[in-house]
């Protein structure tokens, strides 16, 4: 495999954005069927360029003007930002004030910085398979309650080609979403509060909301092997302290003296959900199954920035867009392997350019009869010979289900229309 | 009253239609009243509307919302004022007529800023959520219907169903209730303040929603649609101003929420430089000692904080000579130089004082909007402390401030409770040696003027002859957290967010 050099990113993005990047799948998306008029035209792009230089309110009227403008900047990296009021290449011209974002996908920002104190095998921007289990199983949980909680139905996951995933929720209804409801959205999905001056951060009580319920059930799955077994994170007595501090002060000489004797973090949590359920069965209305249930939570549940989700003019990552420190795709995530899903096998930008180099090459040493082909229309699969062709395939699933939804919309329509 | 263009109707109608124009002792205010009224009249519902909501502000801030003592205090003054306020037998077509008209006047008078638009609708939804809960339980239904709020119940068989996830997502219904009580299903975002802190079952976009919460859902429709009101009735203010028999009227009516926007006016220039560290001590509220001090040790302040101090001087009285002059001699003794100065603060100095851009005449921050907008964060000092310290920070600047142990507690006991306002009164009061309750604050640059007041002896004190700001004042500059804010009790968040939305329709 290619390693990534940074130094070679301005070359690599020619040929990326030539030929790989999937234009006609993006355009697709983003113009969602053409229903609404303006809607692609009044979507503000921005684009990092060299050196950190950042462009803000670019548009574009149709799919080649943007091919031909991302081709002519190489952007760096690609962010998305709200449908607005007017064009945003021309917010100068228009009235001040008169120039409003209206519409965006309700979106989710979930990185892996923000669980630096539950992991202990990593940090800040370092990521290992064993930490990658906190985004899948924030991923399992949020998708959850996105769907059958919320009853959204279009919900694009992606990595975001470094530490994190990112979700952009596409329904028709959700694109216009008040900030309000996105933001009491954000609410209804965190568990988790309080800053560094904050020691317990999960405070569940008696009554536990399905929410909540639901989100313990998908924990439990991954918590033995993933907190117990990877984080071992009762291993030692500095580290089980910090667990205690999440537990009633008195039962907490019970559990030094039960984890001194135990040989692993497996059986000190065998030790503390005994100690908690036997002092449950004693009386004290303090104790209950929650008290375990909020360590898991605490260890394990998503974190989420309310403000990237908040605001409708935030601007996010795009998909397809190239991680700059990395070189990897930012690519979408099948729902259906969430868990097979592993961030290191994702492409490199130097690796499937590598690809189609020598995929090339091959070609022009055999057969001619492609030459007859238009440029374009050859461009369109090029990314197909290389290892970024099922992750566009996924994308096309989500954008086919996108057109079925439009259609059954617009027959529920026209039915409405005929009633007679 | 015929500023909406809707048809006018017979001036005295019939019983039955008496009935029919008013159904119901509370209403959406869906349409405007339309008939003719003399000026006297205008005036007096307008005052009367007025009086009721100070009312209801006053007793949220006093009364937990909803309680026996709230609930009774209120419909005594509801009824002092004549306004409707329960369904019965009697004819009460006058109290509802007095009700609606006197409604739509405010809307003229508290349409014209962010801050008013935020008090009305802050105090007309409590007013409404009163009513609401006093309804007899056999007119909820007809009241619904005649509001064209229908709402879907669920079959018994999906109550049945869903009875677990329901129960556990609710606030408790006692008893049988929730064998006897519908339960409703509504698109999620309409049951946005249940949803948002889990209050309620959420099922493939739907929120079941038991009888006893559905106020909730009202409330969010009554809110959504007096903000989109009062958008749409600023935007066709100008033509009903261009009345100069109504013009002075209205402004007069909302300058008296609160009695005023303390912009400046009358004092301008009053102040001298050198006056303003002996006043901070005297009579700024905690809120701009925290500030002031900030500015001084640190010969900065990051935006939020320039834009809350600098108003509130600007309110006392500075001119916008003194306060460049200020602002220049305090950030040039830190990192700034002069030339950083005058390219990038001075510009904005300028702006609050109306000389740049849109050349918006700024007015100094009101507690309400210090509490609720724009929250201190990293290496920001504004805020309200009341609000935004820590319990224990804010104890120790009592301390410091020499407030009693008693008082501390009481102070404390109010922040608990979330009343911040109260809880910078009774600070007031304190550091002031006054008996409680001589005015009622909301303003940090009414806290400065009242404190004036009492310390110039234009005002009686009434426990020992003003000797007001006690030492004690003195040092508690000292500590940084202090302030003046409070927001009557209720930090309705999502009236916050509501105004957020609201510029949107502004800025069209």
């Amino acid at each position: 495999m290619e390693a990534f050099d940074p130094n070679e990113l301005p070359e690599l993005l020619k040929l990326y954005y030539r030929r790989l990047f999937p234009f006609s799948q993006y355009y697709r998306w983003l113009n969602y069927g053409g229903v609404v008029k303006n809607y692609f035209q009044h979507r503000e792009f921005s684009f990092t360029l060299k050196d950190d230089i950042y462009i803000r309110y670019q548009s574009f009227n149709n799919q080649s003007e943007m091919e031909k403008e991302i081709q002519k900047l190489n952007p760096h990296k690609i962010d998305i930002g709200a449908v607005y009021s007017h064009r945003p290449i021309q917010h100068n011209t228009v009235k001040l004030g008169a120039f409003q974002a209206q519409e965006k996908e309700l979106v989710f920002d979930i990185d892996m910085t923000d669980y630096d104190d539950v992991r202990r095998c990593c940090s800040s921007a370092d990521i290992c398979s064993k930490c990658w289990t906190l985004m899948t199983m924030a991923i399992h949980i949020i998708d959850r309650a996105l769907k059958e909680d919320f009853g959204f139905k279009h919900r694009l996951w992606v990595y975001s080609g470094r530490r994190g995933v990112h979700c952009w929720v596409c329904d028709e209804t959700v694109r216009k979403l008040s900030s309000a409801v996105r933001s009491g959205i954000v609410e209804y999905l965190s568990l988790v509060k309080g800053g560094e001056e904050m020691r317990k951060k999960v405070h569940l009580s008696t009554k536990v909301h399905p929410f909540i319920r639901k989100s313990i059930n998908i924990v439990e799955k991954y918590f033995e092997e993933y907190a117990l077994v990877g984080q071992d994170i009762f291993e030692n007595k500095e580290t089980w302290d910090k667990i205690l501090t999440l537990v009633p002060e008195s039962i907490h000489a019970e559990l030094q003296q039960g984890f001194q004797k135990c040989h692993n973090s497996v059986q000190r949590w065998e030790h503390l959900k005994r100690t908690v359920s036997t002092n449950r069965a004693v009386k004290n209305e303090k104790f209950g199954p929650w008290v375990e249930w909020e360590i898991m939570l605490h260890y394990c549940f998503p974190r989420l920035d309310i403000n990237v989700s908040k605001g409708i003019n935030h601007l996010l990552k795009s998909p397809f867009s190239v991680h700059p420190k990395t070189g990897r795709i930012s690519v979408p995530i099948n729902l259906q392997k969430v868990d097979q899903f592993d961030p290191f096998i994702v492409p490199t930008i130097s690796q499937i350019c590598h690809e189609l180099d020598m995929v090339s090459t091959n070609e022009d040493d055999g057969d001619k009869e492609n030459e007859a082909e238009p440029d374009t229309k050859r461009h369109t699969r090029d990314y197909k010979k290389t290892s970024l062709a099922p992750y566009v395939k996924s994308f096309e699933q989500f954008l086919e289900e996108l057109d079925k939804s439009r259609k059954g919309e617009l027959l529920r329509k026209s039915d409405a229309q005929r009633d007679f | 009253m015929q500023f909406f263009g809707s048809k006018r109707k017979k001036l005295i109608l019939a019983g039955d239609q008496r009935v029919a124009s008013y159904p119901h002792s509370l209403q959406f205010y869906l349409q405007p009243p339309s008939e003719n009224i003399s000026l006297i009249e205008f005036e007096t519902l307008a005052i009367d509307r007025l009086k009721l909501l100070k009312i209801v502000e006053n007793l949220g801030v006093s009364y937990v919302k909803g309680s026996e003592q709230y609930q009774s205090k209120l419909e005594i003054e509801i009824r002092r004022l004549k306004f409707s306020y329960r369904e019965s037998s009697d004819d009460e077509f006058e109290a509802r007529r007095r009700d609606h008209i006197s409604h739509f006047i405010l809307r003229l008078a508290y349409c014209q800023s962010e801050d008013l638009r935020r008090w009305l609708i802050q105090q007309e939804m409590d007013l409404f959520r009163f009513r609401f809960s006093i309804l007899p339980p056999d007119t909820v239904q007809g009241f619904l219907k005649d509001s064209h709020l229908q709402f879907e119940t669920i079959s018994k068989e999906e109550k049945a169903l869903h009875s677990q996830d329901i129960l556990d997502s609710s606030m408790p219904l006692g008893g049988n209730k929730y064998e006897l009580e519908a339960v409703y299903k509504v698109p999620f975002a309409d049951a946005l303040d249940l949803f948002r802190g889990r209050k309620v079952y959420l099922e493939r976009g739907f929120a079941f929603v038991p009888h006893q919460d559905i106020v909730s859902i009202i409330l969010n429709d009554f809110r959504a649609k007096l903000s989109k009101a009062l958008a749409l009735t600023a935007r066709s203010l100008p033509s009903v101003q261009s009345d100069e028999r109504l013009q002075p009227l209205l402004n007069h009516l909302s300058h008296s929420y609160v009695g005023q926007d303390y912009n400046t006016q009358g004092n301008m220039g009053k102040i001298s430089l050198d006056q303003l560290d002996s006043l901070a001590m005297k009579s700024f509220p905690l809120c701009m000692r925290q500030l002031h001090k900030a500015l001084r040790e640190h010969h900065h302040l990051r935006h939020g904080g320039r834009m809350q101090y600098g108003l509130f001087l600007k309110g006392i009285g500075l001119t916008l000579e003194q306060a460049l002059q200020f602002w220049k001699l305090e950030f040039i003794k830190g990192k700034v130089d002069t030339d950083k100065f005058d390219k990038g603060y001075a510009y904005n100095i300028r702006h609050s004082y109306g000389k740049e851009g849109k050349r918006t005449d700024y007015t100094p921050f009101s507690c309400m909007k210090i509490i609720l907008t724009n929250p201190p964060s990293q290496g920001d000092y504004h805020g309200c402390p009341f609000r935004h310290s820590d319990p224990e920070l804010l104890k120790q600047r009592l301390q410091s401030s020499k407030v009693s142990q008693t008082g501390i507690n009481q102070i404390l006991d109010y922040v608990k409770g979330t009343h911040y306002q109260l809880a910078c009164q009774k600070f007031f009061d304190l550091t002031h040696n006054i008996e409680d309750g001589m005015f009622s604050l909301n303003h940090p640059n009414q806290y400065f003027l009242e404190s004036q007041k009492l310390l110039s002896g234009g005002r009686e004190v009434r426990k020992e002859p003003s000797q007001p700001e006690v030492p004690q004042a003195k040092q508690s500059v000292q500590k940084t957290s202090n302030s003046t804010s409070s927001p009557p009790a209720s930090l309705d968040s999502t009236l916050e967010m509501d105004m957020e939305g609201l510029e949107g329709y502004f800025s069209e």
